[in-house]
C-alpha cells in the first residue's frame, strides 16, 4: 500500500529556513474521522486519564539520515509522543513497548480489534520516511479504537535536525483534537542554569526543548544572569545580567547570539517582560532606593514611568490583550498584587489574603494570574479580579511561575539556594521535576513555535 | 570584647595572607567595638597584618573601621545606632583618603522573591550611601550595586545565616 500526500499550501508552516511543512495525507477511503465530542474533561476536576495506545512507528524503507536510521527514529518519535501525552496528566499512554508491531501498510488500516484488547480508547500511529531531498516526512494519525474510525491526521516534512519537533507537533495535534484546547509540546524553555557554591554561584542562560532535549547554553557564566523571558515572537530573549558589574536588562538575539542593553541608564534595571505584540518591554528600575515599573519600546527610546508610589513596584506582566499590567508593590506595607491599565492609570489592588504576594504572571488565556505567595513560598493562582485564590504547590520553597502557552501548566523554581525546575498541572496540582543538566531557576516558557 | 577583637584580627590576617578575598567575605559580621581596630593591628603576630598595609588601601580600611558592613532586620532597610557608628567610622576614614572611591553592595537573605530582593538590596545600599553622604562623603565617590539574594555571606537557611546575609557592605578597592 502506498501512502500519498497532498501538500496543502494553506496549511504549510515555516520554521525559519528549515521547512516544517505540514502536509495532510490524502484521507483513506472509509476512514473519515467524526468531528466531535470532547473526550477529555479539561475544565473541571480531573477525570481518569485517557488510555491511548502509541505503538512504534514503522518506516517504508529503513535508511540512514543525519538524525539516525528511520527505523530507530520511528521508535523514538513514538516514545516522544507517548511521553508528551503522559506529561500532560490527561492521558495514560499504552506502549510503545509491549505493543504488537505495526507494519507500514497498517498505519492507515489499524488493527482495531487488537488495540481494543489493550484497553486503549484512542490510538496514535505514524511513520518516518527519508525523502530524496534529505528531509524527513513524519506522519501522524489519530484513531478512535471503539468506533474504528480516524479522528485526524497530520504530516510533517522537516530537516533531520528538527525530527523531535515533528514528534512534539504530532503530540500537539493529538492533544488539541482530544481536548479541544491549544497545546504546548512544541515549545522551549529558557532558564538560568546554576552550578557551584552559593556564595559564588555560576549562572548561565540556557535554552532547551520543553522536555529537556536540545539543551544548550547561551552565555558563558562569566557574569551572573537572572530572569530571562521570551519575546512572544521568539526572536529575542530579554534578561538581566551583571555584565561589567552593571546590573541591567539586556536583549539576546536568538539568531545572531548578540546582546545589547535595553536602555542606557546609570541605575539598575531588572525584571523585564515583553508586551504581547513584542514591541514594548516593561521593566523595573531602582533609582536611589525607589523601584518603579517603566515601559520602553524594544527598539529604544525614553522609558515611560508607569508607577510612582514610594516603595518597591516591580514584577510587571501584561494581560494577553496588552490592555492591562499586573505588578507587585509594597506601597501598602506588604508585597501585594495590583492591576493597572497599560499606560499606568487606574492602579488598584487585587490581592488581600494573609501574607505577601509576588511575581504575578498573567495566564496566556487571560483567566488567571499566577503568583508566588511569599509566606511559605508557594505557587498559586487567582482571577484577575483577585477572586478564587488557589494554592497549587505544597511544601518546599517555590517561586517564579511561568505559564505554558495553553494556560494549563506552570513551570517554576523550587529551592532557595540551589534551584531546580518544576512543573505543576493547574487543574490537578500534580507536580514533577523538569530535568536539567545542572541546577536551574527562573524558567520561562516559550509560546508554541511556528 | 577581647575575643571578638582577636577574631577580627585573625580574619583580617587570613584575608591579607590569602590574597584572594576579593570582597572581604571572610570577615565575621558586625564586630563589637570601635577601639578594636587599634589592637587588631598588633595582634597575633600573623604575617600580613603587621606587614605593609598601604594607607588608603582596603587593608587599611578594614583595620581602621569597626566593620565594613552593616546588617539589617528582615525586610528592613533602616539604620540603628550601631549601624550609624559603623558608618561614622567609615566616613571618617574616607575623609582621610578623599581620592578613594567605594562601592556599596546591598544584599538580602533568601526569604524574598528574586526581583523584590534586588530592589531591597538597592534600598539597603542606598540607605548606607545616603548616610555616608550626610557625613560628608561626596556622592561621586560612591557607587551602589544590589546583589539581591544572589551572593549570600552564609549559604545556610537559618536565622543566623539570614541575619548575616541582610547587609550593606562598603567595598574599598584593593
Amino acid at each position: 500500500m502506498r501512502i500519498s500526500w497532498i501538500i496543502a499550501a494553506a496549511c504549510s508552516l515555516t520554521l525559519g529556513a528549515a521547512a516544517l511543512a505540514q502536509t495532510p495525507p490524502e484521507p483513506a477511503p472509509g476512514q473519515e474521522g467524526e468531528d466531535g465530542q470532547l473526550v477529555v474533561d479539561v475544565t473541571g476536576g480531573r477525570r481518569a486519564a485517557l488510555p491511548i495506545a502509541v505503538p512504534h512507528m514503522p518506516t517504508p524503507a529503513a535508511s540512514d539520515t543525519p538524525a539516525g536510521n528511520t527505523q530507530a527514529l520511528g521508535r523514538q518519535v513514538a516514545e516522544i509522543v507517548a511521553n508528551d501525552l503522559r506529561n500532560s496528566e490527561l492521558f495514560t499512554p499504552i506502549g510503545p513497548g509491549g505493543l504488537n508491531a505495526v507494519s507500514f501498510p497498517q498505519v492507515t488500516a489499524p488493527d482495531f480489534p487488537y488495540f481494543s484488547t489493550t484497553g486503549a480508547q484512542n490510538l496514535v500511529q505514524g511513520f518516518v520516511q527519508a525523502n530524496p531531498n534529505g528531509t524527513l516526512t513524519i506522519g501522524c494519525y489519530l484513531y478512535d479504537v471503539a468506533a474504528g474510525s480516524e479522528l485526524t491526521r497530520q504530516g510533517y516534512v522537516v530537516a533531520p535536525r528538527d525530527w523531535r519537533r515533528a514528534a512534539h507537533r504530532c503530540a500537539d495535534t493529538i492533544y488539541s483534537r482530544l481536548t479541544g484546547e491549544g497545546a504546548y509540546f512544541d515549545t522551549r524553555i529558557v532558564y538560568v542554569s546554576e552550578t557551584g557554591p552559593a556564595r559564588r554561584r555560576i549562572k548561565r542562560l540556557a535554552i532547551m526543548d520543553y522536555d529537556g532535549a536540545n539543551h544548550r547554553f547561551l552565555t558563558n557564566g562569566q557574569w551572573t544572569v537572572l530572569t530571562p523571558r521570551f519575546a512572544p515572537n521568539q526572536q529575542t530573549i530579554t534578561f538581566m545580567t551583571y555584565q561589567d558589574e552593571r546590573p541591567r536588562v539586556m536583549l539576546y538575539d536568538l539568531d545572531s547570539g548578540r546582546t545589547r542593553p535595553l536602555v542606557q541608564q546609570p541605575h539598575m534595571t531588572f525584571a523585564p517582560r515583553y508586551s504581547p505584540d513584542s514591541r514594548h518591554i516593561i521593566f523595573s528600575m531602582a533609582v536611589n532606593g525607589n523601584t518603579d515599573v517603566y515601559r520602553v519600546p524594544v527598539g529604544g527610546g525614553a522609558p515611560q514611568r508607569l508607577t510612582n508610589a514610594p516603595g518597591i513596584d516591580t514584577g510587571g506582566s501584561y494581560s494577553p490583550d496588552g490592555a492591562r499590567i499586573v505588578f507587585e508593590s509594597d506601597r501598602g506595607g506588604s508585597q501585594q498584587l495590583y492591576v493597572m491599565d497599560a499606560d499606568g492609570s487606574n492602579q488598584r489592588r487585587i490581592s488581600f489574603g494573609g501574607g505577601g504576594y509576588a511575581t504575578p504572571v498573567w495566564s496566556p488565556r487571560g483567566d488567571l494570574i499566577a503568583f508566588t505567595k511569599t509566606g511559605g513560598f508557594r505557587i498559586g493562582v487567582m482571577a484577575p479580579s483577585g477572586a478564587g485564590e488557589r494554592i497549587l504547590t505544597g511544601g518546599g520553597y517555590a517561586e517564579g511561575p511561568s505559564w505554558a502557552p495553553n494556560g494549563r501548566a506552570i513551570m517554576f523554581t523550587r529551592g532557595a539556594s540551589s534551584g531546580q525546575l518544576w512543573y505543576v498541572d493547574v487543574a490537578s496540582g500534580a507536580t514533577r521535576r523538569v530535568p536539567t543538566p545542572l541546577g536551574g531557576s527562573d524558567p520561562a516558557w516559550s509560546p508554541l513555535r511556528e | 570584647m577581647k575575643r571578638s577583637t582577636s577574631l577580627v584580627a585573625i580574619a583580617i590576617a587570613l584575608i591579607l595572607s590569602s590574597g584572594c578575598a576579593r570582597r572581604n567575605r571572610e570577615l565575621p559580621p558586625q564586630p563589637v567595638s570601635e577601639d578594636a581596630t587599634s589592637e587588631a593591628n598588633d595582634g597575633m603576630g600573623n604575617e600580613g597584618v603587621t606587614g605593609a598595609v598601604l594607607p588608603g588601601s582596603r587593608g587599611d580600611f578594614l583595620q581602621s573601621v569597626p566593620a565594613d558592613r552593616i546588617l539589617f532586620d528582615f525586610d528592613s532597610y533602616s539604620l540603628d545606632d550601631g549601624d550609624r557608628r559603623t558608618l561614622d567610622a567609615q566616613a571618617s576614614w574616607l575623609a582621610r583618603y578623599p581620592n578613594v572611591r567605594v562601592t556599596i553592595e546591598g544584599h538580602a537573605d533568601e526569604r524574598g522573591t528574586r526581583d523584590y530582593n534586588l530592589a531591597l538590596g538597592d534600598r539597603r545600599a542606598n540607605a548606607a550611601r545616603d548616610y555616608l553622604e550626610g557625613r560628608g562623603v561626596a556622592p561621586s565617590r560612591m557607587q551602589v550595586i544590589s546583589w539581591g539574594k544572589e551572593r549570600p555571606q552564609v549559604p545556610e537557611s537559618n536565622d543566623s545565616a539570614w541575619a548575616q546575609n541582610r547587609r550593606a557592605v562598603t567595598v574599598v578597592p584593593e
